[in-house]
């Protein structure tokens, strides 16, 4: 049987052909990634770009003709005329590069930490640990708000608003590598006491060897099962401190920017400013919940 | 001869599962008779504890009773509802179970659980509940009972512990206990105490007993007659003494050739080759085929039936089936 | 049992220093308080006189020493943005956050435990698995979000309830509530669902979770087959051993409710101490962070002492004295 073949075979591809809600999850999810991806050449308006936004066009709503300009837009535009389809995918695409990037380096953080406290063991092991425990019993969403702060007051303002998406990927990315660590270091631990493992320290092979060969595979499904409910908290703390109007610059609106500016408009009755925003970031946070979900399942059977 | 107070005939148990049905028990069939203490022997995965949970209706989903028939005293209890089964377990079939350091609550004294069970099959008083338990305590060996009682399970050692499993299994008077691996988590000192205060107990009440265990050593000292199971099957089944000194089923000799004993006959010990197939992959023919050093060409094909021998014996096996000589 | 209170507090004292140092660091080291004091065109004698003044040229431990002896005493400074005493700003808002987060910790608790049994116990009926996916859904919808949603049905929509403040409030002693009046009362509701979903939602699945854990257990099975009806089984057996672990978890929770308060705040403008946090983050008013930050240190560290207490007199197994320990 050939390695495809195989895949296809294998109890992870069995559960996903069988579970629809895995099936339907992944394709929502992959769309919105795919036209996040592909936004500058599948937006139908460059939302961002002020010399073609007419004000005339502000307020139109979705599938309607504009009362002045005649123009018509999917899902509406907003006080500005901003196209919000358009708007939507940019928002996305900012949306997804603060999340991966603040899982990336959640999980690298996380599994670097998760290693050097299981190899070192000692006080190293204790300290580490005791940090994780005591940032765990705090909500990440304070830590990344802590982070925030701190770092808005070390940064000059002059560069504030340049840094800001750099300074949220860190904040939540720093709220968010416990769970990598934990679970990182309970598989090292248990790889660590093996027989072959011992073998090869004793015959001097070099620990990184070792960490790569024998302990990381062992790791991957949980981390991968982490890091994509990561994935999923990740996206929601961004669009949650953007919305708190602590995130990325108005001038980059992500989905929670979006969502802010539309909230203003909720009482004056134009609905679909804050409705489709909304309606993207809950599809896109919900679809990779699910995934992570019947990823964590798959995994572990016993739990079914 | 007497009614049996426990038939269970043809009883076949399947688990649904993605790659199709798994068969765990197939074709079970024995009596067990008032007062007799019935041994259950085969290899972890034989289907022994199954046949325990058939029994008082206790699988767990998705398992299920696919075919055959549990009579007690002649009624059937494998079809009754809900309501009516809870009504037969614990107050005529007890049940003992393998681990005592898992079985009772953490969270309940040993009173609180024992009464509790009292009182949901007999209209007696909180007081007189509590009277009955501790003589119950007192008489499976549980020392300064009265003071004991209010004690956590935490308190207890494992034996202790199981001594309390044993009191809560017979605490209705039940007809029937069956005792799952009774002693299989126990250090092995207390093992034999274990098996010897379940069997006296029983016998004082007259309460039957299935023993189930891999421990042919407790089968020998303890039941009067004994099933073999292999692979969801009954491989032999016959008084134990007979199937000890006399095992018909080239299986049921590999196994008693596991016992070390001190008789003259065991000079060689007989080792079974190979391993109980996985429910998965059970072979064509006789379960065991594969395994058997006397598999002739009818075992690769045909499975056989439990037949009766001689001496209140059945054994499913084709070199005593009565129109075939020895292959 | 006093060692163990011991211990436990003094590793709250530890938690308490290692967060102090945290907002110590902040006043001394992010931003400069000198600065932000006098503006840009103070001479540099002035600068050094101030500096002088406020003690930032004593060794860093001595400065430390003095944050923690004036944090003792509620004194945080002055807020750079409103110039007010932080505590004063502080305890004035406080009651508002307190309300909010006792009304939607409450909700989460008895919705969350009566969900969770109620799923786990119904695994496979329909309305488990409408309950499983819409608080699916609840985690996968952002704390403002759901807000934000309710604001739009039930107030601008219907009109039923107000979108933002407290309403009318009374003052009863030191403490200003909103639970005293209609719009008070009204004002609260939307905000505490708000804030209460998420919570609710994930103690619903912890219940549901271990509870489904706990009836797999030996004990539960072992009750079973003595008879016990299933209420006996579900409500006095499983629900006590699946609330053990559950308290700790959702005591926490409560804690995460004060900090989660910070969004819902904003959402509906409550003028409680997270919108004061918010603010202070957008315009890097240090004090208030810092003063924010040991003040919630300080309720989880309360919460976690009391829940480790509170699981000491649940669990009994933990009230076991070792050296008393029989075996």
């Amino acid at each position: 049987m050939n390695r495809l073949a195989r895949a296809w075979d294998s109890d992870i591809a069995w559960s996903f052909r069988h579970s629809p809600v895995a099936i339907v999850a992944a394709v929502v999810a992959l769309l919105i990634i795919l036209s996040a991806v592909l936004a500058p050449w599948i937006a139908p308006h460059d939302p961002f770009n002020p010399a073609s936004l007419n004000l005339m066009d502000g307020f139109t709503p979705p599938m309607e003709p504009n009362q002045f300009t005649g123009n018509v837009y999917w899902l509406g535009t907003d006080n500005q005329g901003r196209d919000i389809f358009s708007a939507i995918l940019y928002g996305a695409r900012i949306s997804l590069f603060v999340g991966f990037s603040a899982v990336i380096f959640a999980m690298v953080l996380g599994i670097s930490i998760g290693l050097l406290a299981a190899w070192r063991g000692g006080w190293v092991d204790s300290l580490l640990m005791r940090i994780a425990d005591v940032q765990l019993s705090f909500p990440s969403i304070l830590i990344a708000l802590l982070i925030f702060g701190i770092a808005r007051g070390v940064i000059p303002p002059a560069y504030r608003e340049e840094m800001a998406i750099w300074v949220l990927i860190v904040a939540i990315g720093l709220s968010d590598w416990v769970q990598f660590a934990r679970v990182v270091r309970g598989a090292a631990l248990v790889e660590k006491s093996k027989e072959y493992v011992q073998a090869a320290r004793l015959v001097g092979a070099h620990p990184a060897r070792i960490v790569l060969t024998h302990i990381l595979p062992n790791v991957m499904g949980p981390v991968l099962v982490i890091a994509t409910i990561g994935l999923a908290l990740a996206i929601i703390a961004e669009a949650t401190l953007s919305f708190l109007g602590v995130g990325v610059p108005p001038t980059q609106p992500s989905l929670g920017t979006l969502i802010r500016i539309g909230q203003g408009f909720l009482f004056s009755g134009e609905w679909w400013i804050i409705l489709f925003p909304s309606i993207a970031l809950l599809a896109l946070a919900l679809s990779v919940n699910l995934l992570g979900d019947w990823l964590r399942d798959a995994l572990n059977p016993r739990l079914k | 001869m007497t009614e049996p107070l426990l038939s269970v005939r043809d009883l076949r148990v399947e688990f649904p599962t993605r790659r199709g049905t798994l068969t765990a028990l197939d074709g079970v069939s024995f009596d067990i008779m008032p007062g007799e203490v019935l041994g259950m022997v085969g290899e972890s995965g034989a289907g022994k504890s199954l046949t325990g949970a058939a029994i008082i209706g206790l699988l767990e989903p998705p398992g299920r009773i696919a075919g055959g028939e549990i009579r007690l005293r002649g009624e059937r209890i494998d079809t009754l509802a809900p309501d009516a089964m809870r009504k037969v377990r614990g107050k005529r079939i007890g049940m003992v179970f393998q681990d005592p350091l898992t079985s009772l609550n953490p969270l309940y004294t040993v009173a609180q659980q024992i009464t509790e069970t009292i009182r949901t099959h007999a209209d007696v008083s909180e007081a007189e509940a509590r009277q009955r338990a501790i003589a119950l305590l007192d008489r499976v060996g549980i020392p300064a009972a009265a003071r004991r009682i209010d004690d956590y399970p935490h308190h207890f050692s494992g034996g202790m512990r199981q001594r309390v499993v044993i009191a809560l299994a017979l605490c209705a008077e039940p007809e029937l206990v069956i005792a799952d691996e009774p002693t299989t988590a126990l250090d092995v000192s207390v093992q034999a105490q274990i098996i010897d205060l379940i069997k006296e107990i029983c016998a004082e009440r007259g309460a039957a007993v299935m023993l189930i265990t891999h421990d042919m050593g407790v089968i020998a000292e303890t039941a009067d007659r004994v099933a073999v199971l292999y692979a969801g099957r009954l491989a032999e089944i016959g008084p134990v003494k007979d199937v000890i000194l006399n095992a018909e089923h080239p299986y049921t000799r590999g196994l008693m050739g596991s016992i070390p004993t001190l008789t003259q006959e065991s000079d060689r010990l007989v080792q079974i080759p190979g391993a109980m197939p996985r429910l998965t992959a059970i072979p064509r023919g006789c379960a065991f085929n594969p395994r058997c050093g006397q598999a002739f060409e009818r075992c690769r094909q045909d499975r056989p039936d439990p037949v009766n021998r001689p001496g209140n014996r059945q054994v499913a096996c084709w070199l005593h089936a009565p129109e075939v000589t020895h292959g | 049992m006093i060692a163990y209170v011991l211990r436990r507090i003094v590793q709250s004292v530890l938690v308490m220093l290692v967060v102090a140092l945290v907002s110590f660091s902040l006043f001394r080291f992010v931003g400069d308080p000198v600065a932000t004091m006098m503006g840009q065109e103070a001479s540099q004698a002035d600068r050094e006189a101030l500096r002088d003044r406020l003690g930032l040229n004593d060794p860093v431990i001595v400065q430390f020493a003095g944050f923690i002896a004036r944090a003792a005493q509620g004194d945080f400074g002055i807020s750079y943005r409103l110039q007010q005493p932080v505590m004063e700003l502080i305890l004035s808002r406080l009651p508002a956050t307190l309300e909010l987060a006792l009304i939607s910790g409450t909700l989460a608790f008895v919705l969350g435990v009566g969900f969770g049994v109620y799923t786990a116990l119904n695994r496979r009926g329909w309305l488990s698995g409408a309950i499983m996916t819409v608080s699916l859904i609840g985690v996968s919808l952002p704390t403002f979000l759901i807000g934000v949603l309710l604001i739009w049905v039930f107030a601008v929509e219907l009109q039923w309830l107000p979108s933002f403040g407290r309403g009318d409030t009374v003052d009863v002693g030191p403490w200003r509530t909103g639970l005293l009046t209609q719009s008070g009362r009204a004002s609260i509701v939307l905000p505490a669902i708000t804030l209460g979903l998420y919570q609710m939602t994930l103690i619903m699945r912890l219940v549901r979770a271990e509870m489904l854990e706990v009836l797999r257990s030996d004990y539960i099975k072992f009750a079973r087959a003595r008879g016990l009806s299933d209420r006996a089984v579900h409500f006095g057996h499983a629900l006590k051993n699946t609330l053990v672990p559950v308290i700790t978890i959702t005591g926490l929770q409560l804690g995460s409710i004060i900090a989660f308060a910070i969004i819902t705040e904003t959402v509906f403008q409550w003028p409680g101490v997270g919108a004061l946090f918010i603010n202070s983050v957008q315009f890097v008013d240090i004090p208030v962070m810092a003063a924010y930050l040991m003040l919630i240190a300080l309720i989880f560290v309360v919460i976690n002492l009391v829940v480790d207490l509170l699981y000491y007199a649940v669990d009994p197994r933990l009230r076991v004295d070792r050296a008393a320990a029989r075996h």
